[in-house]
């Protein structure tokens, strides 16, 4: 399979603290990647630089093999990179399919004069879009919430409808941040079995999840970050017997624990 | 998924009236009936004359509202566009004989050009600061139409020449009232049009979260601009339409107090809501005429009831009358 996004050596930091430093990671079609590491390991601040939403100190992203480095991230999108948020970023005043109309913005023609006319045209596409909206909706289960405003949806639909959003713009890249977080068991069933399904469409899919369960079962490929830095990477089953990771997550006594010592 | 209960729907009869009555067709008919209908009632000419103001002021409501209840950024400096509409259709007919209605067209031109130059830099800001910028953007306008005398008249203003459509001079408060009534309705429609159309959906997006409005490809500081720009020459047509009417015109059109005026009248009548617009302006134009009897006090009186509607009816007039019916319902 292809690498769609390839992340060199990122690093940034805020008021002299290192958030990440020297991260690399790639991400091929078709395939999950999962970042994985303790709260403030910089999983996050890595997706804000990946997206464009922060610009990187040091090191390059290259997207589809182009440096896009510090590219904004509207630019970004129209280049198939999209993302959810771990805090949600829900429009909160448009009803769900609206949320997911303006995730096909970059596939619509963008004239406001002809919007201000309101020309056939317009009446047209909005009758496509909001048909692929609709489409996005029932792929996460959301069809039938379809007309209800966004904020007074659950939390659970919600996170789900970010991913309807992102999907909508047709990415090659899908970045999703924490989407089983605040999650029943059911709703993370089905979460697992979207993302899952997103990958099989050929999407490079990276994941920040803390649901291990979940990060374990559909993963290819793992990598953990500690305090901004790369611990390892590899497959599930490599990571979970790793004891560097063990260490990081339960601490140097409950590593001792583990190892039997 | 159906976990959830059909209940948060609102049951088949009441969706039917609320699709219906957020319709664009239905908002227009509300609208044009808001027109038409008042004028069988009306004792005296006079109320022609606040009828025209209304409706013409609520052509740059409408405007503002984009721009505020869709686009969610605040302008205090937007009577500085009424400003240059006014005076555009003031200054080219008298010393340039050009006509009244290809001066109103130059007007907002002008206006959507000054509002795309100086809007990009200050669009660039945020909440309280952005209110700032806009409010010195306005002064900065008021002060050239005052301070330029040679050309405005200065502080005492000048006469507008009457406008002529067809060897026909337009004149009389209730020709004023249907004219200002029509283009109102206009307004109204292109705002509709737009609120329901990819533009309009990226500026409500980027209203609730710009960051989420970006990684999706909405280019943010385009569409600030356009409803910048598009709010602009709203105020500018209204600016033409109501020097028009007043056959005069003073700085006080681009004022301070003015911009306040029609950012109340927006908040008042509801954020993000079209008929809200005319109800707010309709409201805040009428309420001091039905309290002239208070004389002296009748300021306090204005303010007290622009506090009780904000205080009860804080979303609006119009959205927050709307909740409740269909709480009701």
């Amino acid at each position: 399979m292809s690498v769609v996004l390839e992340a060199d050596g990122l690093g940034i930091s805020f008021g002299g603290v290192k958030a990440v430093d020297g991260v690399s990671f790639r991400a091929e079609a078709g395939r999950i990647l999962a970042i994985i590491g303790p709260n403030g390991a910089g999983k996050t601040t890595l997706f804000n630089m990946v997206s464009g939403v922060y610009l990187p100190k040091a090191g390059a992203v290259r997207l589809g093999g182009e440096d896009v480095t510090g590219m904004e991230p509207q630019v970004l999108a129209a280049r198939g990179l999209s993302r959810s948020f771990q805090n949600l970023q829900i429009f909160f005043r448009m009803t769900a399919a609206e949320n997911v109309m303006v995730g096909r913005h970059r596939h619509e023609a963008r004239g406001v004069l002809a919007h201000l006319l309101s020309l056939p045209s317009v009446a047209r596409q909005n009758r496509a879009t909001r048909a692929k909206a609709l489409e996005l909706l029932d792929v996460v289960g959301l069809r039938a919430q379809a007309d209800i405003p966004a904020g007074s949806l659950p939390y659970g639909a919600l996170k789900r409808l970010e991913i309807a959003r992102a999907l909508a713009t047709e990415p090659k890249v899908l970045l999703l941040d924490e989407p089983a977080a605040g999650c029943n068991p059911v709703e993370t069933e089905e979460l697992d079995r979207v993302i899952q399904q997103i990958a099989q469409s050929g999407v490079a899919v990276v994941l920040v999840e803390h649901d291990m369960k979940l990060v374990m079962k559909i993963s290819s490929r793992i990598l953990v970050l500690d305090h901004g830095r790369p611990l390892t990477e590899g497959t599930p089953a490599e990571v979970r017997a790793h004891p560097d990771v063990i260490r990081a997550y339960l601490g140097g006594h409950g590593a001792r624990e583990a190892a039997g010592v | 998924m159906t976990s959830h209960s059909p209940d948060i729907a609102a049951p088949p009869a009441a969706g039917l009236l609320a699709r219906l009555a957020s319709g664009k067709l239905a908002v227009l008919l509300v609208l044009a009936l808001l027109v038409a209908v008042p004028p069988l009632f009306f004792p005296s000419g006079f109320y022609y004359r606040v009828g025209a103001i209304v409706w013409i002021l609520a052509i740059a409501t409408i405007g503002l509202n984009l721009l505020m209840g869709f686009a969610g950024q605040v302008s205090l400096g937007h009577a500085g566009f009424l400003g240059i509409g006014a005076y555009a259709v003031a200054l080219l007919p008298s010393r340039y004989g050009i006509h009244g209605i290809a001066a109103m067209v130059i007007g907002a031109a002008l206006s959507a050009f000054i509002a795309w130059v100086a809007g990009r830099p200050i669009l660039r800001l945020r909440g309280h600061y952005l209110a700032v910028a806009t409010l010195g953007f306005g002064i900065l306008i008021a002060m050239v139409l005052t301070n330029e005398q040679w050309l405005t008249g200065g502080p005492d203003g000048m006469r507008v020449p009457r406008l002529v459509l067809f060897d026909w001079p337009v004149r009389g408060s209730d020709t004023w009232y249907w004219i200002g009534g029509g283009a109102m309705l206009i307004a109204a429609w292109l705002a509709l049009n737009l609120v329901d159309s990819p533009t309009g959906r990226a500026l409500r997006a980027i209203h609730d979260s710009e960051v989420a409005a970006r990684v999706i490809g909405v280019d943010v500081a385009r569409y600030k601009l356009a409803a910048f720009v598009i709010s602009a020459v709203y105020a500018s047509v209204a600016g033409s339409l109501l020097a028009f009417f007043d056959g005069h015109i003073t700085p006080d059109a681009a004022g301070f107090l003015r911009s306040v005026e029609l950012v109340t009248m927006v908040v008042i009548g509801g954020m993000g809501s079209v008929v809200g617009s005319v109800i707010g302006t309709l409201v805040i134009v009428v309420l001091p005429q039905t309290l002239t009897f208070l004389s002296d006090y009748k300021h306090i009186m204005v303010g007290a009831f622009i506090m009780l509607f904000m205080i009860f009816l804080r979303a609006g007039i119009v959205p927050s009358l709307a909740a409740l019916v269909r709480r009701r319902g």
